[in-house]
């Protein structure tokens, strides 16, 4: 109810864009996860298991793909802080999904010296092949696209990072059959960084 | 594929001299090489003795600010009851610059030897590698270092038989160039969002967990073992007065060998852009330089005769930073350029100070508009008004780094801003850009 004649309070006033996470099925890490937790947390003082955070929040990511509710109740449970504090964390950091990504996650780097290769380019030929826009996932669920801000991968610009992998100097006409190769041959398909190239040869 | 194509003449390559050896990175290859013989000298001397000698060496840091190492270390408070922390700084998120990347990968034992003799000189048994999350390629690679080193007693208890016990832990950010900032850094350490502190106290003494504490660069701390090794004498001679030893560079941008290019700090800009990363393309001009990471003054190509060194760089008006070199055309928009940079320090502004926060959002809206061809003159006044609103005003130095872009391409650009704005469109479309203007996200 509204206490001003002419304001209408709770149809679009005061009304918070603040989406509550979903709480997604219940959670917890399986026998292997909890036990690389528990080393990760020796690495720091008994008294500040809160560092653990991030730490905790991939092993959630690598076992179910995104963060709900449930596990960040789950992590806050381990490390002995509040569901509040979680959250906090989980949605500043920009490598932490609260929605469920593809099989492939596509960031572009769009950053300067990216951009100045044609990183814009190639997420429209992304965004084309796959008919979607940034930050959505296509409808098979396989690719979800991100643009990134810098990756640090400027002498091989554009950069891509898929997954964990990066895949470098990324030409707008190599999108396609980058596309078609992840979808044939999984990760496999993957140059990674040429640092990590050069040392395989 | 390009790779640190050739050496500058006037110098050996020091910190990335074996980075094309198929097997530089293992801890044997590293032996053979000197390795871990800056650790070996540095526990033969008292801790004091070594804090001295990075002090008479002259190492300057090499993450941005370009802050005596010696004095910061000598800084860390040795009265505290509290443990003292090494805190290594490889959260490389500045745009244009990716040396650290290239040192963590080929040569990780530098840094694990620079993190055990820093512990040692500052008091501190941990030291904590803060990588980016976008690094994860990287970070096994230093893992299986740290893991060959314990192998080795070069960590762990009582190493090389000293008495002093050392041990290395990496923390892997999840995606924030704010975590970049010392202050920021611990706070993400400390499993919290990465926004800066208030300062002071200083790291040096309220740091990680209340501690006093030493948070130093990747690339500065992989100096540290070769101070040891060869004396203060010798790598200040390195450089010019006061900016010795070897420096990394990174060029990339419109140039023919992007890469990471190793010289003193005595060569120039114009050398490192035009002999070294072979310049413009072919057919193009020269059109601007950005040469210290996205966050310092342009500068023009009549201004590159420089030495590309702490002190050179700044008299010439900008800031060497953490030696990102940026090369730009004259294919390049300057309000698109801008534009990019803010939608950056839009996105990566932690939120904390209003100023930042509100500030790089209407200056991006600004500038967008401006590029798509709908602006008026009067939104000049306003980007620079906002801009000296926003710099000065905040808790780290994001605030004054994100409105530089805006300041410079303003200072030297006006014309095409006003170009933008008398002709109702982008005036210089180039064809790496997209089709379709990028609208607002």
């Amino acid at each position: 109810m509204s206490f001003h004649p002419k304001m209408a309070y709770g149809a679009t006033f005061h009304k918070s864009s603040r989406q509550l996470m979903e709480p997604g099925p219940p959670f917890a890490y399986t026998a292997e996860r909890l036990a690389r937790f528990e080393t990760i947390v020796q690495r720091y003082p008994p008294d500040q298991r809160r560092s653990a955070v991030l730490p905790a929040l991939y092993l959630v990511q690598d076992q179910q793909g995104y963060i709900t509710a449930n596990s960040m109740r789950y992590v806050a449970g381990l490390l002995g802080i509040t569901p509040a504090d979680v959250e906090d964390v989980v949605t500043y950091y920009t490598m932490f999904f609260t929605k469920p990504v593809g099989k492939f996650v596509l960031s572009v780097c769009r950053t300067l010296s990216c951009a100045l290769n044609g990183a814009e380019r190639v997420t429209e030929e992304i965004r084309a092949a796959l008919g979607i826009d940034a930050g959505e996932t296509d409808q098979t669920g396989t690719f979800t696209l991100l643009e990134v801000e810098c990756l640090g991968a400027c002498d091989r610009a554009p950069v891509i990072m898929i997954n964990d992998a990066w895949q470098e100097h990324q030409r707008p006409e190599d999108v396609k059959r980058l596309l078609d190769d992840l979808r044939t041959r999984g990760e496999a398909a993957l140059t990674g960084c040429h640092h990590v190239v050069e040392r395989k040869q | 594929m390009i790779f640190v194509p050739s050496w500058p003449k006037d110098m050996e390559p020091l910190l990335t001299r074996y980075v094309r050896e198929p097997n530089c990175f293992t801890l044997d290859f590293y032996l053979q090489h000197e390795g871990y013989d800056g650790l070996k000298k540095a526990l033969a001397q008292t801790p004091e003795q070594v804090v001295e000698l990075v002090k008479a060496s002259g190492l300057r840091g090499r993450g941005g600010a370009g802050f005596p190492t010696g004095m910061k270390w000598q800084f860390v408070d040795r009265k505290s009851t509290k443990p003292r922390y090494i805190a290594c700084n490889a959260d490389e998120s500045e745009p244009g610059t990716f040396k650290d990347h290239l040192l963590m990968e080929r040569n990780p034992h530098l840094l694990i030897e620079g993190c055990a003799i820093a512990c040692y000189a500052i008091g501190a048994k941990v030291a904590y590698i803060y990588i980016r999350g976008e690094f994860f390629h990287v970070q096994h690679v230093l893992e299986h270092a740290i893991e060959e080193a314990y192998g080795r007693g070069f960590l762990g208890k009582n190493v090389l038989g000293s008495g002093f016990d050392c041990d290395i832990y990496i923390h892997r950010g999840a995606g924030a160039y704010e975590a970049g900032e010392e202050t920021a850094l611990l706070e993400s350490l400390e499993g919290k969002r990465a926004q800066p502190r208030n300062k002071p106290p200083f790291p040096a003494v309220v740091g990680l967990y209340g501690s006093p504490t030493a948070v130093n660069n990747v690339e500065t701390l992989a100096n540290v073992p070769l101070i040891l090794r060869h004396g203060a004498e010798w790598f200040a001679a390195l450089g010019p007065e006061k900016n010795g030893g070897p420096k990394l560079y990174c060029v990339s941008g419109h140039v023919k060998r992007p890469g990471v290019y190793e010289a003193s700090m005595n060569i120039t800009l114009r050398e490192l852009i035009e002999r070294h990363a072979g310049g413009v393309g072919e057919g193009r001009t020269l059109k601007a330089v950005i040469p210290g990471g996205s966050s310092v003054p342009i500068l023009m190509p009549d201004q590159l005769d420089i030495p590309a060194s702490f002190d050179g760089v700044q008299k010439a008006g900008s800031l060497l930073g953490s030696a990102g070199i940026i090369v730009l055309d004259d294919t390049t928009c300057m309000v698109w350029l801008a534009e990019n940079l803010l939608h950056f320090y839009r996105h990566e502004s932690c939120g904390k100070c209003t100023p930042c926060r509100e500030g790089t959002d209407w200056l991006h809206k600004i500038l967008h508009k401006i590029e798509s061809g709908v602006g008026q003159i009067g939104d000049l006044d306003l980007l620079s008004s906002i801009s000296n609103n926003v710099a000065g005003k905040t808790l780290c130095a994001f605030g004054d780094a994100a409105v530089t872009p805006v300041l410079t391409t303003l200072k030297h650009f006006r014309h095409e801003y006003e170009a933008h704005i008398r002709e109702g469109r982008c005036s210089l479309p180039a064809d790496w850009r997209a089709r379709q203007p990028v609208g607002v996200h």
